[in-house]
């Protein structure tokens, strides 16, 4: 009998659990706000679900309900993407060791 | 067009960059680098999903104005944002993810067939399970977020709001949002997937609104999982890779985040999502105990002469110092503490400010260096063989009463052993209770100097002294 493919995103869903787990049990507790915000940008990766829909029309009607919808997702989603990465890095570039202390 | 096999595997790459940009924050160094990973990942998985897709008409125009605009508008926040404002901001794209992936269920469901999931009135069942679920959640945290945003930016009142019946309310809508999920996979009723939509809209404002200020730390981290869960949920949805992937790395970011943070407070994660802390419980046992015990209060000078004469001095940064932008001034004192060759230290209890990290990113961005900022289990040994410990804006983290008095709310919570210190100086407005409406007991120690003012004139003020 075959294997529903169901079954192996689900493996592959619980497995990046524990993965997940792990690596961020290993973040230092001084970045986690970066953290959070990373996490914010990079689960934003939901945009992919946003053009599939948004592409769906056809050259004679772009915008059909269910693409109006894909559309505002993108506009959502590009937000936190592009303000979550670099917000990120705007973070991230502000920590600094003792030895670059004179700016 | 390129084959489902090929964009897979590339949704894959895309999965393991998320994975390397998490792992680059396991120290300051290596940080940047996993962000740059992070922005290539999601570059592949956009170009891929265009090539994919393969529609190269007018509609992708469209959608590269729509991404953007998104984008400048995400890039002008992202450049603007005050680091005192990031929990609002942080609650505020959460509210983003949750509603983006509200829109592409509804996208999913309207029109199934591009997404290759069956037609109109018969979608396939597992996906209709997933994608309700992620329109579930998503509607939850973004609703959820909203107040939560609301709550930080100050619109809304901190205080926690309960009302009689109110987990009872909740259990019912929960347990409707199953029910509705059901009737909705039996029915395929459109009706039926908007009222699933508008109750856990409702849902996520009644999760957040009893929870109270100080909690807000476990509220943002828990969010953060929940916006994880639903895009995992969408992901099965779009049987796509990458975010599944992503999806559980912050779905399990989020819920340990909310681990640590309640445990760093001593409270179980149901109390807290239970609510109502820190409203008016213990305004009796502030009465019976403490009338009029004497208070030592000080000056800027005093506060001065006192590190002045120090060797080594700990800095216990809290939300106040947050509120009162005080960190640029407390640099320039520290700098001037170290010019008299005083060791100086910050300790930073899990729970300061009103998310994890927070004091870390407000002391990065007064440019100190991040290896003299030390978390509470490795510093509280040292104050015991400290001159002086410099409260600034902190106060329940500091209470002692966590640790003697086991009828207090708050005992249990790890806190900073402040009191250990030679001298301790508490910059604080007034000695108004903190969060958990409990009274210090370090102000009326012998060895407490209490600085009543604005932390960051406080701090001003002592650094002209210092000279």
């Amino acid at each position: 009998m075959e294997i529903d493919p169901f079954i192996f995103r689900l493996s592959i869903f619980i497995l990046s659990i524990f993965i997940g787990y792990y690596v961020v049990w290993s973040v230092t507790p001084s970045l986690h706000t970066p953290l959070m915000s990373v996490t914010n940008a990079i689960s934003s990766v939901i945009i992919v679900g946003a053009i599939i829909a948004a592409l769906a029309g056809s050259s004679e009607s772009v915008f059909d309900i269910s693409s109006i919808f894909g559309f505002l997702a993108i506009v959502l989603a590009a937000i936190n993407i592009f303000g979550g990465f670099l917000v990120t890095q705007r973070m991230l570039q502000m920590y600094k060791k003792k030895k670059d202390k004179k700016k | 067009m390129i084959s489902a096999n090929l964009s897979a595997i590339f949704y894959l790459i895309s999965g393991i960059l998320f994975i390397l940009a998490l792992r680059g924050l396991s120290s300051p160094d290596t940080s940047r680098q996993g962000n740059y990973f992070g922005i290539a990942g999601m570059i592949i998985a956009i170009v891929v999903t265009f090539f994919s897709v393969g529609n190269f008409s007018t509609s992708l125009v469209y959608v590269v104005i729509f991404l953007l605009i998104g984008g400048a508008i995400g890039a002008f926040i992202a450049f603007r944002i005050p680091m005192t404002a990031m929990p609002e901001l942080v609650a505020g794209f959460h509210s983003l993810v949750g509603l983006a992936a509200v829109f592409v269920a509804i996208a999913a469901f309207l029109n199934p067939e591009a997404f290759n999931l069956g037609v109109v009135g018969g979608i396939k069942l597992a996906s209709l399970i997933e994608m309700s679920i992620g329109a579930a959640v998503g509607a939850i945290t973004f609703s959820g977020s909203i107040i939560a945003f609301l709550k930080l930016r100050g619109i809304m009142s901190g205080s926690p709001i309960t009302f009689t019946g109110q987990h009872f309310l909740n259990l019912i809508l929960g347990i409707g949002i199953f029910v509705l999920i059901y009737y909705l996979c039996v029915s395929q009723s459109a009706n039926i997937f908007w009222s699933l939509i508008m109750i856990s809209f409702l849902v996520g404002v009644l999760l957040i609104i009893p929870i109270g200020g100080a909690d807000m730390p476990v509220v943002i981290s828990m969010l953060n999982s929940y916006s994880g869960w639903a895009a995992a949920g969408i992901g099965f949805t779009l049987e796509n890779t990458a975010l599944i992937i992503t999806g559980a790395l912050v779905g399990s970011s989020g819920a340990i985040l909310s681990y640590i943070m309640c445990k760093a407070m001593n409270r179980s994660f149901v109390s807290v999502i239970l609510g109502g802390f820190g409203a008016d419980s213990s305004s009796d046992n502030t009465k019976e105990k403490k009338d009029q015990k004497p208070v030592k209060s000080g000056n800027a000078e005093d506060a001065a002469f006192l590190m002045k004469n120090a060797s080594s001095v700990i800095i216990v940064p809290g939300y106040g110092m947050a509120v009162a932008q005080a960190q640029h001034a407390l640099r320039e004192m520290v700098d001037k503490l170290k010019k008299n060759d005083i060791k100086v230290t910050y300790a930073i209890h899990p729970v300061a400010g009103r998310m994890p990290g927070h004091m870390n990113v407000l002391l990065a961005e007064a440019n100190v260096p991040y290896d003299e900022v030390f978390e509470l289990e490795d510093i509280n040994n040292n104050f015991a063989n400290s001159d002086v410990a410099f409260v600034i804006g902190a106060n329940d983290v500091t209470n002692p009463v966590a640790k003697t008095d086991p009828k207090s709310p708050i005992f249990g919570m790890p806190v900073l052993d402040v009191e250990k210190c030679k001298s301790v100086l508490f910059v604080k407005r007034s000695l108004s209770p903190g969060y958990a409406g409990i009274d210090n007991e370090l102000f009326y120690k012998d060895n407490t100097l209490m600085l009543f003012a604005d932390a960051k004139k406080m701090t001003e003020d002592i650094v002209k002294n210092l000279d």
